[in-house]
């Protein structure tokens, strides 16, 4: 397991809210809790989600403001208190041409300077929209003098992900803060008991069921993505 | 929204025939359909903002229900829908919702474009 501490600047880049909470929650509260500030870079507001919360509390129209302050919420338990919008919209990041994301993206990583970035390993994040904000993000670090380079964490959508990339450079304990992760999950309130329903219904079951659900979220995996030119900080 | 009341919906459609209106249609079965859900594919399809007009416009059904706008030229159609709501713009929201609350099809009319983003609005 490896230990979490201060850095310099913690950049998380993605393409939905909620993004920055399941799965990496408990790295991201590890970190600001150790007086890492944070910055989220993040590129929609879910407009597209088929996620109207159970029983809806959202339709198509409202669900981005709703979204919004979803995502503002989960900041708040985070302790990420730079938040910014790209305004692009859900579905449609991989047709955007590219290297203006990543102009957005790299303007942002000269401003906060981040020591880490971390968002989607490229390739990996099963939605298309996960990889076109992943692989933007990588062309703007790819664009820095190598020694102003954060290094790229990615976390993986895909099953088995150890089979592509082998075992994870980074396997973080959260299990100190599971309370607060599950907090920032739940944040997204319009999300969470459609994509979540399993997890919600282990956690009431108790037992070896509710167990076995903490287990799982009490670890979070990342592999550095080592940039083709050689140029990564780490 | 609310459950279908088929008379609201057939006024609500009316009031748009003959007229100049902006269609946002949808359907999708979710981005994870393959990837956690058992089902061979994801798929979505979905249109914003294309300017219609049409001619006829019919619901029909015994929930879930079906809309068809006839225009010149085409036809379009919706089908699984459970749920409506005329907004505080006049605008005509029908979804359809599965058991879970989740959208899987959606038959939007207006007279205005239907924004872009959150943040355009708020602007």
């Amino acid at each position: 397991m490896a230990q979490v501490e201060k850095t310099r600047h913690l950049l998380l880049v993605y393409p939905h809210p909620d993004d920055e909470s399941f799965g990496k929650a408990g790295t991201v509260i590890l970190f600001t809790r150790a007086g890492t500030p944070a910055t989220l870079i993040c590129g929609t507001l879910g407009e597209l989600g088929r996620n109207m919360g159970n029983p809806p509390i959202a339709n198509r129209e409202t669900l981005p403001k709703i979204r919004r302050k979803e995502l503002e919420d989960a900041c708040e338990i985070l302790g990420v208190r730079d938040l910014r919008l790209l305004g692009l919209r859900d579905k449609t990041v991989e047709f955007e041409d590219p290297e203006r994301i990543a102009d957005r993206i790299e303007a942002v990583i000269r401003e906060v300077k981040p020591s880490i970035l971390i968002t989607y390993y490229p390739g990996l994040g099963v939605h298309p929209d996960h990889d076109a904000m992943s692989n933007a993000a990588v062309i703007a670090v790819k664009r820095l003098p190598k020694e102003e380079r954060p290094v790229i964490w990615g976390s993986a959508v895909v099953h088995e992900p150890e089979k592509i990339l082998g075992d994870p450079d980074f396997v973080i304990d959260v299990s100190s803060v599971l309370e607060q992760k599950l907090a920032a999950m739940k944040a997204h309130r319009s999300q969470f008991s459609g994509i979540f329903a399993r997890v919600e219904e282990a956690l009431a079951a108790g037992g070896e069921a509710r167990a076995e659900v903490l287990r799982l979220l009490g670890t979070e995996r990342y592999w550095v993505y080592r940039l083709d030119d050689g140029g990564e900080s780490a | 929204m609310k459950p279908i009341d088929v008379q609201a919906v057939q006024a609500a459609l009316s009031r748009f025939v003959g007229d100049d209106v902006y269609l946002h249609l949808e359907t999708t079965n979710g981005a994870y359909a393959a990837h956690r859900f058992g089902q061979p594919m994801a798929v979505c399809a979905y249109i914003r903002n294309g300017r219609v007009r049409f001619e006829r416009a019919a619901i029909a059904g015994n929930r879930p229900y079906r809309v068809g706008l006839k225009m010149e030229n085409g036809w379009i159609y919706a089908e699984g829908l459970t749920d409506y709501e005329v907004d505080e713009k006049g605008r005509l929201l029908l979804a359809g919702h599965d058991d879970e609350g989740r959208l899987a099809v959606a038959l939007q009319l207006s007279r205005t474009p239907w924004p872009m983003s959150a943040i355009e609005e708020e602007a």
